[in-house]
Order: C-alpha cells, then structure tokens, then sequence
C-alpha cells in the first residue's frame, strides 16, 4: 500500500535509541487503511496541539457493559477509515502467561477485523486490540470466546485483575498471586462485565512487598504478600557478600525503614520485631536471608492516579491474612467494602476517595475491622481515630 | 413478585427517565427493591435478563449507564 500521508512530527519519533509506537503504526498502515489513516489523524493532532478521539457511548456486545471502549474520530470525513477506532479488552491471563499458538491467532482476528494495532498489555493489565468498527465488535468476541477467551473489566465495574508472576517464577511469593487472580476473577464475573460501581475497582496481588506489579499505586485493593516469621540468616552467605564487594552498612543497615538491622563486620543482626517486612534487604541479599513462619498478606486500599484529589497511595486496612482457598474470608471482606461503597459513594468516586471524604474510622466501622496500628499512614500528621460517646461513658 | 413484573417494573423506570437523568445500574437496584419490596439481586437478577435480550443496554458517558437502545 502506498504512504498515504506525510507525517515530518511523527518521523521525529523514530530517532533515537529507543523503539517507536511510530514505527510500528507505519509497518501496520502498509497493510492496514485503519492504521494508515490512523497515523494520519495523529500527524494533525500533533501538528494543531490538540487531540481529535471522542470517547464512550453506545457500544459493546450483547449483554456486556464491560471491554470495549468507545472511541470515535472528530474528524471523520478527513479520516473515514478511523470514523470508529474501538478499543476491545481481552481479560489477560494471570502472570501473563501466553502460548505462542494464541499469540498467533489473536494476531490474525486482529488483522482479520481490526487495525492490526495491539498495546500489550495496557496499563490496565489487559490485552488490549485498539482500533475497531462497530459492525466487527460480535464477530471479534465470538472469534476470542470461542477460543476460551473473554473481554475484560472497563467502565463503572470492577476492572481485569492482574498479579505478579508470583510462585510461578520467583521464590520468594509468600501468596499464590496467580490463583488469588483467577479466583477473583472467576467469582466476580457479573461485577466485570455488568458495570454497577460508582466508578472503576481494581484489584491487584504481588506476591511480596518489592510489588512488581506496582499494586499499592495502581490498584483500588492492592494484595501483597507477607509473612509472620523471623528472617532467617545464614551467615556464611552474608560473608560471601561482604567479600564479593557489598558494603552491608551503607546498602542493606542503612537502607532499612525500621532501622531494625545491625552489622559489625561479621555478623549481621535483625531485630524482627521491629521488622516491618518491606523486603529490601531480602531482596538485596537473596542468597544470606529468607522469610519463615506463617505466610499470607497485607490488604491495603485505595490507590489511584490524579482525579477528583490527587494520585493516592493504598493504606493497610488489614495487617495480615492468611490467603488459602476459596479464599472466603478476603472476598467476604471485599463485599463489605464494596457494600459501604455503594451505600455512600457518588458517581465516578473511587473508594479511596470516599474513604477520606467519609473517614477511615466510618469505614472501619462499616467493614467491621478493629482500627490497627499498621492502618496509621502519617503518625502524628493523620489521626483517623476519635473518641466517640460510648467511649467516654466506659 | 414474578420475574416478568420486575423486568417490566425496570424497562419503565429507564423509559420514564430517558432525557432527564442517566439511570446507573445501582440506582436501578436501590429504586426497585424499595418500591417492590423485593431484594437487590432479585432486581438485578430481572435486570440481567434484559440486558441479555437486548431490551436494555450499557452506555458509557464519564460513568456506566443503562439505557433503552436507540430504534
């Protein structure tokens, strides 16, 4: 196919070291006219400093409200073949596990009945097809469910779970990040696809507090795993650190948050009960240190990027606990959450927000959690905890 | 209360608020299971079923919305 369009803004984006989201729309555009003229909008939009997509509306598949994301051109006379560039969500596979054969195929519907553009994975942990009509929306899912596959969370609803590899690459998960996933999206498939929040939740798991998967900035409930035991040290491993070059003092003692650990040149000492589990040393010093005893995780809540306030971090909410199948006591916890939500929350509200607009102290006492230590965010900056009535008479 | 009458109680509550204010899904539940008398996943259940005939459907606009399909 030839160039349909001159693009001298976007070739800028092929220089450099780095690849280019440029190069690849082009190598689509050759074969593509939805990509071609794909490229062709975004030029303009580039050259007029100002963006020319619309987003939302009326589309999706039959009995869905979830997965597919309207997106439509201003300027469709200019761009026909991108008047409709829906984006399809395919609910990805916990730790991201493909086979090469599904690669393959997704690859060819894709080419059958869309731009050929894919973004995978989205930031929101989808497999994500952007760039579709309206009229191939039914015959893309049937393609994708007829195969195993299924659409993914978007709008007010609770969004495609994603985790860490977790225990299936790497040693040190404390929890089974890759069946907490599974689980949750097995149980909650009505508040995925049937949108019924105030607004998006999403769930997030990493198997240990170094947090791959960066859940306690991206997810509305972040689960990250812990333990309960003592590090256990092996000393000889911490000599050979010593030796290979490793200053313990300066990358791992004075590195520690709870400043629990001490180091005289040969012996490395923890105090756990100042512990807090954060991982860095462990992480560090993978060979010298280990977590042991009772496994599970920290829940936290309510992180999110800048909206209504600003991005926000999740915070503890519960401590530890223990994460076994059918994992009951988590989900029975979620739906208090997600009760207290609907009862108080006003549209496009994400539960973090609610939370300081409402109070911890409300919510706690809603979910019915004993207020912590650990649930503190800013000692002495940010008290949540008030005496009330009943508490004076006692 | 049968199943029919609940779709049929929802299908007018959409259509009597079409122009004026975007009905959420939880606003549906909450307006029917106190107007009937009946519980939220009974409402959400009759809901499920018009969506699934296609009678309703979901809409996007900032929020998830149900509405009555354009003609």
């Amino acid at each position: 196919m030839p160039k349909k369009y001159e693009t001298p803004l976007l070739d800028e984006l092929e220089k450099g070291p780095f690849p280019s989201f440029v190069t690849e729309i082009k190598k689509a555009a050759a074969k593509s006219d939805m990509a071609a003229d794909e490229l062709g909008q975004l030029e303009k939009s580039y050259r007029d400093k100002r963006g020319y997509w619309k987003h939302g509306g009326i589309v999706g598949v039959r009995g869905y409200g979830s997965g597919v994301i309207g997106r439509y051109s201003s300027l469709p006379d200019e761009f026909p073949n991108v008047a409709n560039f829906h984006t399809v969500r395919i609910n990805s596979i916990a730790g991201f596990f493909y086979t090469s054969k599904f690669l393959k195929e997704a690859c060819d519907i894709w080419d059958k009945y869309g731009s050929g553009l894919t973004n995978l994975h989205g930031s929101t942990g989808d497999l994500v097809l952007l760039g579709t009509n309206t009229e191939n929306l039914e015959p893309i899912f049937a393609e994708f469910s007829s195969r195993g596959w299924d659409l993914g969370g978007s709008g007010s609803a609770m969004r495609t779970p994603s985790c860490c590899v977790g225990p299936a690459r790497c040693e040190w998960s404390n929890i089974d990040t890759l069946d907490i996933t599974y689980s949750i999206t097995q149980e909650w498939q009505d508040e995925m696809h049937r949108p019924a929040f105030p607004y998006k939740f999403k769930f997030k798991t990493a198997g240990c507090a170094v947090d791959c998967i960066a859940s306690i900035a991206r997810a509305d409930c972040s689960i990250i795993g812990t333990w309960k035991g003592n590090i256990a040290v092996d000393q000889t491993e911490v000599a050979n650190y010593a030796k290979n070059g490793m200053n313990i003092q300066e990358e791992i003692v004075n590195m520690c948050p709870s400043k629990c650990m001490s180091y005289d040149g040969k012996e490395l000492k923890i105090n756990d009960a100042d512990c807090v589990r954060c991982m860095h040393c462990i992480a560090k010093m993978t060979k010298a240190l280990k977590p042991t005893g009772e496994k599970g995780a920290t829940i936290l809540i309510g992180s999110k990027a800048p909206f209504v306030i600003g991005a926000t971090l999740s915070w503890v909410i519960v401590p530890f606990m223990k994460m076994e199948p059918p994992y009951d006591e988590f989900k029975d916890l979620i739906r208090k959450m997600w009760e207290f939500w609907d009862e108080h929350g006003k549209n496009r509200e994400r539960i973090g927000e609610l939370i300081i607009r409402k109070g911890m102290r409300e919510f706690l006492e809603y979910i019915g959690v004993e207020p912590q230590a650990q649930q503190v965010k800013e000692p002495r900056r940010d008290p949540f905890f008030f005496w009330t009535e009943a508490d004076l008479q006692k | 209360m049968e199943k029919e009458e609940v779709k049929k109680k929802i299908y007018e509550l959409v259509e009597k608020s079409m122009g004026k204010k975007k009905l959420k899904s939880s606003d549906i539940q909450k307006t029917i299971s106190a107007e009937a008398g009946i519980s939220r996943d009974e409402v959400k259940d009759a809901l499920k079923d018009l969506i699934d005939e296609g009678k309703l459907i979901y809409t996007y606009f900032g929020g998830s919305f149900v509405e009555i399909p354009p003609k």
